[in-house]
């Protein structure tokens, strides 16, 4: 599956359009690794363990669109586009969401 | 009294470990920064020149990054009386440039970096941010 944020593929072809697909996934923070961040509002910094659950949790949004768009027959999404939202206390949306299209 | 203490303290660590650590960071950015030179990004959709492209894949990089205790009352006095809040401008700026970086390293041997797109969302309410940078890495053929 190749995937792009750009309308097409470079050097390559589409063939046939598929439609939108997206994946999401909504992630609760770990209240153990809260504790830690706490002590890391103080001295601030990289929350390493953080952003470690947001690249997880994002992988697996892609994951899941890239199945909705293999069950569709294509082979590439193009003009994928990312969107965080945080939904509530402690817990963030991934949505990822592109074109799913055939190429040669 | 005893919570005066307490505070005091905590902004003199704060202050002190926070400055120590955005130093060490912006060290370590302008470092890598100039290694990955080579390697250039734009926000453009389209090449500039004719190219042959043998691979082209999506590419991200992310950073998260919190406040320290120093900043968020620096922040929060500067609330009263509005203007530019400069702690938190090198705090985001930080975020920034390390998910870019890591775009960058998820994208060696790379020729180019097509339409990058940053967003920044506020995960919790202590005042920690994450920052996501994605573009498409450009891989010419040779």
């Amino acid at each position: 599956m190749i995937l792009t944020n750009i309308e097409a593929i470079p050097s390559r072809k589409i063939v046939e359009h598929f439609g939108l697909v997206c994946g999401s996934t909504v992630r609760a923070k770990n209240a153990f690794k809260d504790i830690g961040a706490g002590f890391k509002n103080i001295v601030g910094g990289e929350l390493k363990s953080y952003t470690a659950l947001m690249e997880e949790s994002r992988r697996q949004a892609v994951e899941r669109m890239e199945q909705q768009a293999q069950q569709l027959g294509a082979n590439a999404i193009v003009n994928v586009r990312f969107s965080t939202s945080n939904i509530a206390q402690g817990a963030a949306e991934l949505y990822v969401y592109g074109t799913a299209v055939r190429i040669e | 009294m005893g919570d005066l203490i307490y505070l005091i303290i905590l902004i003199g660590v704060g202050y002190f470990i926070g400055t120590q650590v955005e130093k060490k960071h912006y060290k370590s950015i302008k470092e890598r920064e100039a290694k990955f030179l080579y390697l250039p990004v734009v926000s453009s959709e389209n090449l500039l020149e004719e190219k042959v492209v043998n691979e082209a894949r999506l590419v991200y990089g992310n950073a998260v990054i919190s406040t320290d205790y120093f900043k968020s009352i620096l922040a929060g006095l500067r609330n009263l009386l509005g203007g530019e809040v400069s702690a938190f401008e090198t705090l985001l700026d930080r975020a920034r440039r390390e998910a870019i970086l890591r775009l960058k390293e998820k994208a060696q041997g790379a020729d180019i970096i097509l339409n990058l797109r940053v967003e920044t969302c506020r995960i919790s309410q202590t005042g920690s941010s994450e920052v996501l940078a994605y573009g498409t890495a450009v891989y010419y053929k040779k």
